[in-house]
């Protein structure tokens, strides 16, 4: 009982590996591994018996959504990009994971970089395109050297450059390093930093799949996104779909942290549920504390109450109950959390990240943090959560692209879910959670 | 105009040559600061000027890239840098504690170099190891699971 069933049943849900299938299994600098392991099978296949619409039209029928954190469906994307007239096109895989608490993108790419290649030329045969980019952020290292040395060997067996397969197609691949900026994994902002400029991103439409780098339509996925392409090519639709929940095909990877026993990756079924993991995986809460929150999908996902834990993580639950799964980041925090410091972390991470390029995201983190800052320190007033309130409403409505989109959420989410501890600190001048300084508090001052 | 020194010719040398390695590409901006930041730490004026002449883009230009990137360092850094992250993951198992041990041993605010020219502490966003929380950086090492009585070991190992 290892499918969707099971997770029904409320028995254990196993770990369903198709992404991380060969990382720690294979050796990541060899491609004779890879090879061994199905490798290039998919592409053969690909190359030499399928139209490039009956690639498109395998992924459509999978279900598989973008997993950089969006959800959009990828064989839809594809279409898109497919579906237009023009003299160029590009691929290019989004590896500039920067999402606080999300690795899974390095996992793929450290442990199987063939899996990414070959899903890259796949994807460009699809979409009639003959070069594509790896974005990896600057500080993955050791991502840019496997990726390099990987690439060289597909060039070598001829998965790369001229005439692959013998099936007269043609496609280059490059890597791109960033340089520290959480911004470029927004996609416009990433083809922006590739063409040499300031990753800010541009406004939307038109969108990538018909303007994308140097105003060429481009497809832009992310890594797991990407990772999932080759299986779902050898084993068919149905056989993804039989992983998952309607709403959601597939495995989502997990990295999970925080105050929990056993911290770390797992690829499991979509539609497990956050008590699931916490118990099975994580081991519990450190010294069997008591689940205060979790937060879903990294500094831009949500601040979930232990309540929420048995929504099953989908995409369709996820978004009924108003959180985001984003990346797959789970941050499992107990009691010695406090709200306002932890929205004060996050806010003073967007201020920080945020391009400056718009003036709702530009100013309206920083006042957020300068407000949470005050309210730290014991000195913030009721009128605070309004401003709070607006502030997130603001970001999520005016900001031209989903940086400051969501950055308003941590404000909302301790506010729907934490309006209690978070006033008491404007009324009783006191951190429940004891973290807060209140340094800002004199004996005299009431 | 104004002679050059040894040290501003050693910069427009590593300029020349980063420009060389990336055939003087106006796109390739990005990956020729990186070279040029690596080699001497941080990106000079003088090398600055000399990229710009080479790939034709406006200095101003030059500089808005060289500053957007939290990589790049416009200013003299010291013999090592430290990046501490500040991210949530890392925050909530320890990390502000880390952090406070970290600048007391330094005698440094995040950004600052110290007066003998060996350390510079920054902050930095996640760095890909949220697993084993808190993390720090030191120049290309990375150290998980940090605890404040560790930090003098570690800033021990570096000359």
């Amino acid at each position: 009982m290892k499918n969707k069933r099971s997770i029904k049943n409320g028995t254990l849900p196993a770990e369903q590996r198709i992404v991380l299938k060969r990382t720690g299994i294979i050796d990541p600098d060899s491609i004779e591994e890879y090879i061994v392991h199905d490798g290039y099978f998919a592409l053969g296949k690909v190359l030499t018996e399928m139209k490039p619409d009956k690639v498109i039209s395998i992924l459509k029928e999978s279900n598989l959504r973008g997993r950089g954190g969006a959800g959009f469906p990828t064989g839809t994307k594809w279409g898109f990009v497919a579906g237009i007239k023009a003299d160029k096109k590009y691929v290019i895989c989004n590896a500039d994971e920067s999402e606080p608490g999300t690795y899974k993108d390095r996992l793929i790419l450290e442990g199987d970089p063939h899996s990414i290649i070959e899903a890259m030329v796949i994807a460009g045969y699809a979409v009639g395109a003959d070069e594509g980019y790896i974005y990896v952020r600057g500080e993955y290292k050791l991502v840019q050297t496997r990726l390099l040395n990987a690439i060289k060997q597909a060039k070598e067996m001829g998965f790369l450059g001229e005439n692959i397969f013998n099936a007269g197609y043609e496609f280059d691949l490059h890597i791109h390093a960033g340089a520290g900026a959480y911004i470029c994994g927004e996609e416009t902002a990433l083809i922006e930093s590739i063409e040499g400029k300031r990753g800010e991103p541009r406004s939307r439409p038109p969108y990538p799949t018909t303007n994308g780098l140097w105003d060429k339509p481009t497809l832009v996925n992310n890594v797991e996104t990407l990772a999932n392409v080759a299986p779902i090519i050898r084993n068919g639709a149905e056989w993804f779909k039989s992983f998952g929940t309607p709403s959601s095909a597939g495995t989502k990877v997990f990295n999970i942290m925080g105050n929990v026993n056993s911290t770390g990756s797992i690829e499991v079924p979509m539609g497990i549920t956050l008590r699931d993991v916490i118990s099975i995986y994580a081991k519990g809460l450190k010294d069997g504390a008591v689940l205060k929150l979790a937060q879903t999908g990294g500094s831009s996902g949500s601040i979930i109450p232990a309540n929420l834990q048995d929504v099953p993580m989908d995409y369709n639950s996820f978004a009924n109950a108003g959180v985001s799964m984003g990346s797959g980041a789970l941050l499992i925090c107990s009691e010695k959390t406090c709200v306002v410091d932890l929205a004060k972390v996050l806010l003073n991470f967007f201020r920080f990240e945020s391009c400056g390029k718009c003036n709702p995201c530009r100013i309206g983190n920083q006042r957020a943090y300068q407000i949470l800052l005050r309210i730290s320190e014991g000195l913030g007033s009721m009128k605070d959560l309004d401003d709070l309130q607006d502030i997130s409403k603001w970001l999520y409505e005016m900001s031209n692209c989903g940086l400051g989109q969501t950055a308003g959420s941590p404000l909302k989410d301790i506010l729907n879910h934490f309006r209690a501890e978070v006033e008491a600190h404007i009324v009783k001048k006191e951190c429940p959670a004891g973290v807060c300084s209140m340094s800002g508090i004199s004996p005299t001052s009431n | 105009m104004t002679t050059k020194t040894k040290k501003d010719q050693g910069f427009i040398d590593i300029a020349n040559k980063a420009v060389d390695m990336y055939h003087s590409k106006k796109e390739d901006l990005i990956p020729i600061l990186m070279q040029v930041n690596q080699e001497i730490g941080f990106i000079p004026k003088e090398a600055m000027e000399q990229i710009s002449l080479r790939i034709r883009v406006p200095q101003s230009q030059l500089y808005s890239v060289a500053t957007f990137y939290h990589m790049f360092f416009t200013k003299q850094t010291g013999r090592h840098v430290i990046k501490f992250c500040e991210s949530a993951p890392c925050h909530v198992v320890g990390g502000r504690e880390v952090f406070d041990a970290l600048k007391n041993e330094l005698e440094l605010e995040p950004g600052e170099t110290s007066s003998d020219g060996k350390w510079t502490l920054t902050t930095t966003s996640c760095l890909g190891v949220c697993g084993v929380g808190p993390v720090i950086m030191v120049d290309e090492d990375m150290y998980g699971n940090i605890t404040p009585n560790q930090i003098p070991d570690i800033l021990a190992k570096y000359e």
